[in-house]
């Protein structure tokens, strides 16, 4: 009886300290640097958070998502240190934006769809719901199925941005809220097309050609492949100390050599 | 006497700090939704079906037709098999098995989260529905599916405590008069437990208009108005949870516009619903 009440005491003490311990003692007091936005860069600046924690011990780097917009208000309000920004900025954005990769959006289709490769114009009277059968464009008879990103994602705005100009997206598009819902979606409908991060389209899926180019780093980087945006790290004014610090990792040779095993592009 | 009326003061306390989160958060929602709907008039807001939140057009008629499609077909299934479950539990089911094999089973159904609903959904069900029914599979059908299941439970147990609270009596005196087990169900028990069948209708609806992981799975979140039951739909709480995290300014309060509209249209599909609770069980003299 005693003895079961000691132990349940000794528990309860054990469960208290640690959960007192939880904010103060996690990793001998290391300042914590919150970077936050963009879904498309969060895996990589994950990565890079990781790699950077792992060798010193004076910061501790968050990487959380939310969305590029997300990202700017975080900044805004002084809750982040670090936005994370997948589509370059707004005029009345007035931030200070730092390079850290460039990507490719993917325009993304069904493996077996015998459609190859798109001009800009093609795409845009596809998802403007313009062609609504493949065969107009050369492929099989299949009304065609469009899948989009949620107003607000870096993605689509950099998408709208590069590809559909003043024209709107279909109503009759899927919306899907991840690139993975993308991907998922793409790989199981023969008759689905849509757009994603260029680092994240993986296996299962066919990449188009766009305007002849292939979607690959190298045509990335001469500039052939159209569908380019900027990853971007973004502060308010000048970036903190440690904000700096973590900003010199991303871009020396070392971390961008990590993007690029990735499949991203090196900043200019 | 003292220590009484402590707790009594405590737990009165406890009570209302649960109705006045309920009552900021109405409150909160309405200052923030209303007064976008009132600038851009509720009825453009509420019957425009064009969002095209970047250009400073909000209208939500396509959501809110998605709302009362995928909820409507929700009931139509939790219904059907909901209250077809609760009979044979109460009335033809040896006892034996509802309690200890089919009645577990069902409450089972009601821990397991919305988002493993979502992810069968579309790893199932809607791969089947698109190779053999036609469309895109994300649909109507299939968000209804989804949610009729994920409604199952409260369906289930609410109809079937209102048939288990109707009277032996009535039973027995209809079994009594000559009536088989089926005419007995059907033209007594269900009468008797009407008002309580309703009431289970009334919280199913509930949690199928607000349920929103599983439908933004399932739904395919068009801006377009769905015209069949193939069709890939948006509703009210997808929209929301789709967007919310990067509106700024008019959009997020736009969204909370939305939220503002499907608590009204929650609260009229309750008051609706108690009222002709009440109507019934006052004519069936319960």
């Amino acid at each position: 009886m005693t003895s079961a009440r000691t132990i349940a005491i000794r528990a309860l003490a054990l469960a208290l300290a640690s959960i007192a311990c939880l904010p103060g003692c996690r990793k001998n007091d290391r300042r914590v640097l919150s970077v936050v936005g963009s879904t498309s860069i969060q895996p990589f600046a994950e990565m890079l958070a990781e790699e950077y924690n792992g060798r010193q011990d004076e910061l501790d780097v968050e990487v959380q998502g939310g969305g590029s917009t997300f990202g700017i208000r975080a900044v805004t309000d002084g809750i982040a240190q670090v936005g994370m920004c997948s589509r370059s900025l707004k005029p009345e954005e007035q931030f200070t934006a730092i390079s850290i990769a460039r990507d490719g959006i993917a325009v993304v289709v069904h493996p077996t769809n015998t459609v190859d490769g798109l001009q800009l114009a093609h795409i845009r009277a596809l998802f403007s719901g313009q062609v609504a059968n493949w065969r107009q464009l050369g492929g099989p008879d299949r009304p065609v199925r469009l899948i989009t990103r949620e107003e607000g994602s870096g993605t689509r705005e950099a998408f709208v941005k590069l590809v559909m100009g003043k024209e709107r997206i279909s109503r009759q598009a899927l919306t899907q809220e991840s690139n993975g819902a993308v991907r998922e979606l793409v790989q199981h409908d023969p008759a689905a097309i849509g757009y994603m991060s260029l680092g994240l389209v993986g296996q299962g899926l066919k990449s188009l050609k766009v305007e002849g180019a292939q979607p690959t780093s190298q045509n990335v980087i001469n500039g052939s492949y159209p569908l380019v945006r900027p990853f971007l790290f973004v502060v308010k004014g000048q970036p903190t100390a440690d904000a700096r610090k973590f900003i010199d990792f991303v871009l020396s040779g070392e971390a961008q050599g990590m993007l690029e095993r990735e499949g991203l592009v090196r900043a200019k | 006497m003292k220590l009484d009326k402590f707790i009594r003061v405590v737990l009165l306390l406890v009570a209302l700090s649960g109705v006045s989160g309920l009552a900021l958060m109405t409150a909160f929602i309405f200052k923030e939704g209303l007064p976008l709907m009132v600038r851009l008039g509720v009825a453009d807001f509420i019957f425009s079906s064009q969002w095209y939140p970047s250009e400073g057009q909000f209208g939500i008629a396509p959501m809110i037709v998605g709302s009362l499609a995928v909820t409507a077909g929700a009931m139509v299934i939790s219904l059907v098999f909901g209250l077809g479950c609760a009979i044979l539990l109460t009335q033809f089911c040896p006892p034996r098995l509802a309690t200890g094999v089919i009645k577990p089973c069902i409450e089972l159904l009601a821990g397991i989260p919305s988002v493993v609903y979502g992810f069968v959904g579309v790893t199932i069900l809607v791969p089947f529905i698109r190779d053999y029914l036609g469309g895109p599979g994300l649909s109507v059908l299939a968000s209804s599916i989804v949610l009729g299941v994920m409604v199952l439970p409260t369906v289930t147990s609410i109809s079937a405590d209102a048939l288990r609270a109707v009277p032996r009596s009535y039973r027995e005196g209809s079994i009594a008069l000559g009536a088989t087990e089926w005419q007995t169900t059907h033209m007594v028990m269900l009468k008797a437990a009407m008002s309580g069948i309703v009431a289970a209708v009334i919280l199913g609806m509930g949690r199928a208009v607000g349920e929103t992981m599983a439908v933004i799975m399932v739904a395919g979140n068009p801006l377009a108005m769905p015209d069949s039951l193939l069709s890939p739909v948006r509703t009210l709480t997808s929209n929301i949870a789709l967007e919310m995290s990067y509106a700024a300014g008019d959009h997020r309060k736009a969204l909370f516009a939305t939220g503002v509209t499907l608590f009204v249209i929650i609260m009229i599909l309750n008051t609706i619903a108690l009222a002709v609770s009440r109507r019934r069980a006052r004519r069936a003299g319960l």
